[in-house]
């Protein structure tokens, strides 16, 4: 553990990164007492008034002010990030060590069922389920979780592949744990770290999604704020609010930024042996 | 993506008498003299967007207005509006209505021909006829046609139409666009209308544009008439861009890509107003503006039990601030609607009761109705039930998005709590206007010259195909709607449509929000551009380009 | 080398069956009733008998194991069906009228975005932490972390509003059909220049980032350290021995990176108004046509599934370890 916080505190902008998400964090937290207005509450002698002391980040196109809507909406964009990711990586842990644990057929059948995912655009999925469903924020993040698992499904069962045959995992086998045991106690736990990884990477990509969502129209619905869908009404009116694009724009931009920044230094000094298989995260996130 | 969603209730949508039509007066760079004199110019090339597909170039069986918007320059009709919404003839020459309005005889122009040669004759009419009424052709507009008890062409040029019941606004329905016989007939008797080539890459019309060629997704030619009954058309192209992202149809405005936008193509009104204000912009486009003929409503389901009372309705109607809905979402550019009609129209009644913008009244309404007590968040209850209703509109139109967080600021002050639910236009139509799963809807109707609105109003027509979705049932305004669409005196008309005017102002099945004003801009280089009642579009063929100016030479 | 690819091809068969089975599940176990686009018109008076006609003919009206097996039957037949929306044009033929762009849109910016990621990925592993990483580190990470709407909007705003230089939306130029061939090439490529710009400043991260991680794993590696030892020079090393190895783990991640970058063409051809699969897949949604959007997924899973087929094969030949020990590196 040690080794490991030398090695992540060596690298300055994973340090940075983990400081920012704990900010943003806070902010989403204290919300209510951080802004200084009603985040949906109309008035139309203000429209996209620019930025002053009132309003430090101005007001958007139906008056509001834009620094409480991003104060607002960074609950729920890191909402839609944590839980979705969390659905995903349940599903992930759940469906990875089962694989990885029992192996033969049941191991080949899951692969089977991650490359099968792996081949669908993850956007056109999420287009074709969302189209369909009454639009909530909970549907959002669920179709986001429940189309995210496979890269957590793999990392798990390449840990457990590994793990199954270290010592003290043949020696409990030996004295008579149950599987269940073995797995929760023994295996899960030291499987852990590179799921840490793979979620610190799932959140950005998610807040990514969900704004592209939002661009479409598919995302949370109105009046709620999140920074995807400031960004995608301010887009509109870029030339005489700048406000309404820049501001959400840089809270998304800071954000993923950290993350993985973050993602990539906790992977960075951990066991070399995981980095690979964690490097893959990456690119599939989009 | 649609922006308005309620269509007309005919094919033409035109508009119901014009108030004050105006030119907008900020423009700058109009430098070039304009005086009567000046001769037309044929040329140039003009290019309008699209903010989505068309589904079909047979515009009698296709019902999304971009289809309608090509189909239009593509065919005629028997009878068109003129600017100031009067009745003219196109394909016919003259007509003759009957006192009774039973009966309805065209005289037919001899010199009309088909874009393939062939000549128009009273067969195609009546081929147009049987079209309408065969239950194998999906069409939304059979209602007009089946009124019809027979249709008689004793010589080629002359069509006589006899209607079952008299039907005021009979004349209104002959703006339905001709098909040729000769090329259609084996598809529309196979049920296969939908899948003929004239449907998608072989148009064949009368009208004053030929269609030249078409890349689905990117773009559809067409070209100039040039043999067209009433003269060739000046412009020699029109080129429709399909561009389905309207903040992309704003930045090829600015970069002079298009020669028009609109509404239909996703101007907004804060775009019109604040973005198009600088130098460059003001010398390349003339901004247009005049009173449109839609109203956007906010419409109860009657059959819920929130909304049974008529005075919960009144006080919500008193709730909503519309003067503060008006500037916030089109920034004062529309009018407060009092009913269906527009202001100024021979059919409107200024004299229906108002709801001013006034909460104290609304929650003693609402107090009135029952609800009374308020729970910790500070909503009404009644019963145990607290007012929460959800507020349904379509995703696309940033309007109704910004008309809907309004009402639901303003509801919530008088302890109404609203959520909003923006539901794409094919499932918002399908799983929840048709199937009437919605509290309430944020929707917008186009009203036509004649006031006739048995579909929307009467109790008859509460089916889920019919448009009466609010349900809505009144035995007087069913007896007045009856009566109102079998005269054709106008004066007689007129007490019937007023008085409904009082009846629905008093129930407030909808809450009327405004008649918005339609804010097109066009390429300040087109000359002819007139306005009037009849929008602005109607007189297309006449707009020109002096040579010096035109841009695209192709000929 | 024939054998294995056949194996390889055997393999993918079940996927292809599963392909079509979740294609076709993600619509139909979502709420609501399949019925024609032709219903959502406000207006629509449809008689009984037309909405009859059209559910029989898309079997609306059978139970979902029976059309899920008369979907298949046409498929095989690659009968897609005919599209739901009221143009009622055969799948297929929507399907291949954006097809070609969205591959060639797609195949420039795989291209562009190896021929970007690997040099950076190599110089700033070789040189870890050091400025060029970190400048290239954060360059990167803020191509992947601004919203890909957003950045289109300030690149048309900056080099097309503004400056002029390049065309802001479609494929070509409206009156491209007068222009000389050339020009019309030149034309065609520069309305492809913002929106391949958007995606590449996209994804480079990914392949960089993995480039920069696989090439310092195989720097630590023995083999290298003794090239070294030998007294190699520093350029033999990393460009002959290092990189090679370095390469192989990249080439089984392209087939990986494929769903992403389509994806990823939703956004792009919406906003750039370029008639590909993104965006008939996003119209197919809006107006819940079921038959295109099926057809959307099977076509584009099975591409993939083709990519990453080429791409196990082509390993395969440059790795023959694979090939003979018939597992898969990558798992």
């Amino acid at each position: 553990m040690t080794r490991f916080r030398r090695a992540f505190a060596r690298n300055r902008l994973a340090v940075i990164g983990a400081a920012v998400v704990l900010a943003l964090v806070a902010i989403a937290v204290l919300a209510p007492v951080l802004a200084p207005w009603n985040p949906n509450r109309p008035d139309v002698k203000k429209i996209l008034d620019a930025p002053s002391g009132r309003h430090p980040f101005g007001t958007d196109e139906l008056g509001r002010d834009v620094l409480s809507r991003i104060v607002y909406g960074a609950r729920v964009s890191l909402a839609v990030g944590f839980v979705s990711v969390g659905i995903a990586t349940a599903i992930g842990i759940a469906l990875g060590s089962t694989a990885g644990y029992l192996g033969g057929l049941v191991d080949a059948t899951i692969m089977r069922l991650v490359d099968l995912m792996l081949v669908f655009p993850r956007f056109f999925l999420l287009l074709a389920v969302l189209a369909f469903l009454k639009p909530s924020i909970w549907t959002i993040m669920a179709v986001i979780g429940l189309t995210g698992w496979m890269p957590v499904t793999r990392l798990v069962r390449a840990e457990f592949l590994a793990l199954k045959e270290r010592e003290f995992v043949v020696w409990s086998q030996s004295i008579g744990a149950s599987g269940f045991r073995v797995v929760w106690r023994h295996i899960l736990p030291n499987a852990m770290a590179p799921v840490l990884v793979a979620m610190t990477l799932g959140i950005p990509a998610a807040i990514l999604l969900e704004s592209g969502l939002s661009f479409l129209g598919l995302g949370v619905q109105p009046p709620y704020a999140t920074w995807g869908n400031i960004l995608s009404q301010g887009r509109d009116h870029i030339e005489i609010a700048w406000w309404l694009s820049v501001y959400p724009g840089l809270f998304i931009l800071i954000t993923v930024l950290s993350y993985n920044l973050l993602g990539e230094g906790i992977r960075d000094a951990l066991d070399p042996r995981l980095r690979q298989a964690v490097g893959r995260l990456v690119v599939r996130s989009r | 993506m649609r922006r308005f969603a309620g269509r007309a209730l005919a094919c033409l949508a035109l508009l119901a008498g014009c108030a004050a039509c105006a030119r907008e007066v900020d423009s700058a760079g109009d430098d070039a003299p304009r005086s009567a004199s000046e001769r037309p110019a044929d040329g140039d090339t003009f290019i309008r967007p699209l903010v989505g597909n068309i589904s079909g170039l047979i515009p009698n069986i296709t019902s999304d207005a971009h289809s309608h918007e090509v189909g239009s320059l593509i065919y005629d009709s028997l009878v068109t509006f003129n600017r100031d919404q009067r009745f003219i003839g196109q394909l016919a020459e003259s007509w003759v209505q009957s006192g009774d309005c039973r009966r309805l005889d065209f005289k037919l122009r001899r010199d009309v021909r088909w874009h393939d040669g062939r000549p128009f004759t009273a067969e195609d009419v009546a081929f147009t006829y049987r079209t309408m009424i065969d239950p194998k052709t999906p069409t939304s507009y059979k209602d007009d046609f089946e009124a019809i008890e027979r249709l008689e062409t004793p010589d080629p040029y002359t069509v006589s139409v006899t209607y079952t019941k008299p039907l005021a606004r009979s004349l209104m329905t002959w703006g339905m666009d001709m098909l040729p016989k000769h090329l259609l007939e084996g598809f529309v008797r196979a049920g296969k209308l939908r899948e003929a080539p004239q449907n998608w890459n072989q148009p064949v019309g009368t009208g004053p544009y030929k269609f030249a060629s078409m890349r689905p997704g990117e773009k559809i030619v067409l070209v100039a008439n040039k043999d067209y009954f009433e003269g060739r058309p000046h412009l020699s192209r029109v080129v429709f861009r399909v561009i389905p992202s309207q903040s992309t149809v704003f930045l090829e405005l600015k970069a002079k890509g298009l020669d028009s936008a609109s509404i239909l193509s996703g101007l907004t009104a804060l775009q019109f107003t604040r973005q198009t204000g600088y130098h460059a912009f003001r010398k390349a486009y003339h901004k247009y503006r005049y009173p449109s003929n839609s109203y956007t409503y906010l419409g109860f389901n009657l059959k819920r039990p929130f909304f049974a009372d008529r005075r919960v309705r009144q006080a919500i109607a008193h709730a909503i601030d519309k003067r503060e809905l008006i500037d916030g979402v089109v920034l004062g550019l529309a009018r407060e609607a009092t009913g269906p009609y527009k202001p100024g129209s021979w059919a409107y009644n200024p004299n229906v009761k108002a709801y001013p913008y006034d909460p104290p009244r609304a929650r003693a309404l609402l107090a009135e109705a029952g609800w009374k007590d308020t729970n910790d968040e500070g909503i009404l209850v009644r019963d145990g039930t607290p007012f929460a209703f959800e507020l349904y509109t379509n995703q696309g139109n940033d309007e109704r998005k910004k008309i809907a967080e309004i009402i639901q600021a303003d509801l919530r002050e008088v302890g109404i709590a609203v959520e909003i639910r923006v539901i794409e236009w094919a499932s918002f139509i399908k799983e929840y206007v048709k199937k009437r799963r919605f509290d309430a809807v944020i929707l917008g109707w186009n009203i036509t010259p004649d006031p006739d609105q048995f579909t929307i109003w009467h109790s008859s027509r509460m089916g889920p195909d019919d448009l009466n979705t609010v349900s809505y049932a009144n035995p007087e305004v069913d007896r007045l709607l009856e009566a109102g669409r079998q005269t054709c005196v106008q004066a007689e008309r007129k007490q019937y449509y007023d008085r409904i005017q009082e009846i629905l102002a008093e129930d407030q099945p909808y809450v009327f929000l405004y008649f918005r004003d339609a804010l097109p801009v066009i390429s300040s280089r087109v000359r002819g551009v007139a306005p009037g009642a009849a929008g602005i579009s109607y007189n297309f063929r006449e707009w020109w380009v002096p040579r010096p100016q035109q841009r695209y030479t192709a000929e | 080398m024939l054998l294995y690819a056949l194996r390889r091809l055997l393999l993918a068969l079940p996927l292809l069956i599963g392909i079509t089975f979740v294609s076709f599940a993600v619509i139909h176990l979502a709420p609501g009733d399949p019925t024609a686009i032709a219903q959502t018109d406000p207006e629509g008076r449809w008689t009984p008998e037309l909405i009859k006609m059209m559910r029989e003919q898309w079997d609306l009206d059978k139970p979902l194991h029976v059309q899920y097996w008369r979907w298949i039957k046409r498929l095989v037949q690659l009968d897609f069906g005919r599209s739901f929306s009221q143009d009622g044009r055969p799948v297929i033929q929507k399907i291949g009228e954006r097809l070609p762009v969205t591959l060639l849109l797609n195949l420039i910016e795989m291209i562009i975005i190896l021929l970007l990621a690997i040099p950076i990925g190599v110089l700033s592993a070789t040189r870890q932490y050091s400025l060029f990483d970190k400048v290239t580190s954060v360059f990167v990470f803020t191509g992947f972390a601004t919203p890909d709407f957003w950045l289109a909007q300030l690149f048309v705003l900056l080099f097309s509003v503004e400056l002029g230089w390049l065309p802001i939306s479609g494929l070509r130029h409206v009156n491209a059909e007068y222009f000389t061939w050339w020009r019309q090439q030149w034309d065609f490529l520069s309305h492809l220049v913002l929106p391949i710009s958007v995606v590449v400043f996209g994804g480079l991260a990914g392949f960089s980032r993995y480039m920069r991680q696989s090439m310092l794993e195989v720097v630590r590696q023995d083999y290298v350290q003794s090239a070294r030892a030998k007294g190699l020079s520093e350029r033999v090393v990393i460009g002959k021995h290092a990189l090679r190895n370095a390469l192989m783990p990249v080439v089984t991640i392209l087939g990986l990176s494929l769903p992403g970058l389509v994806g990823g063409s939703v956004i792009i051809e919406w906003i750039f108004a370029i008639p590909g699969m993104g965006q008939l897949m996003v119209q197919s949604a809006f107006e819940r046509d079921y038959p295109v959007i099926m057809g959307n997924l099977v076509i584009v899973a099975t591409l993939t599934l083709l990519a990453n087929l080429a791409a196990d094969i082509a390993y395969g030949v440059v790795d023959p370890r694979i090939r003979f020990g018939g597992r898969r590196a990558r798992r």
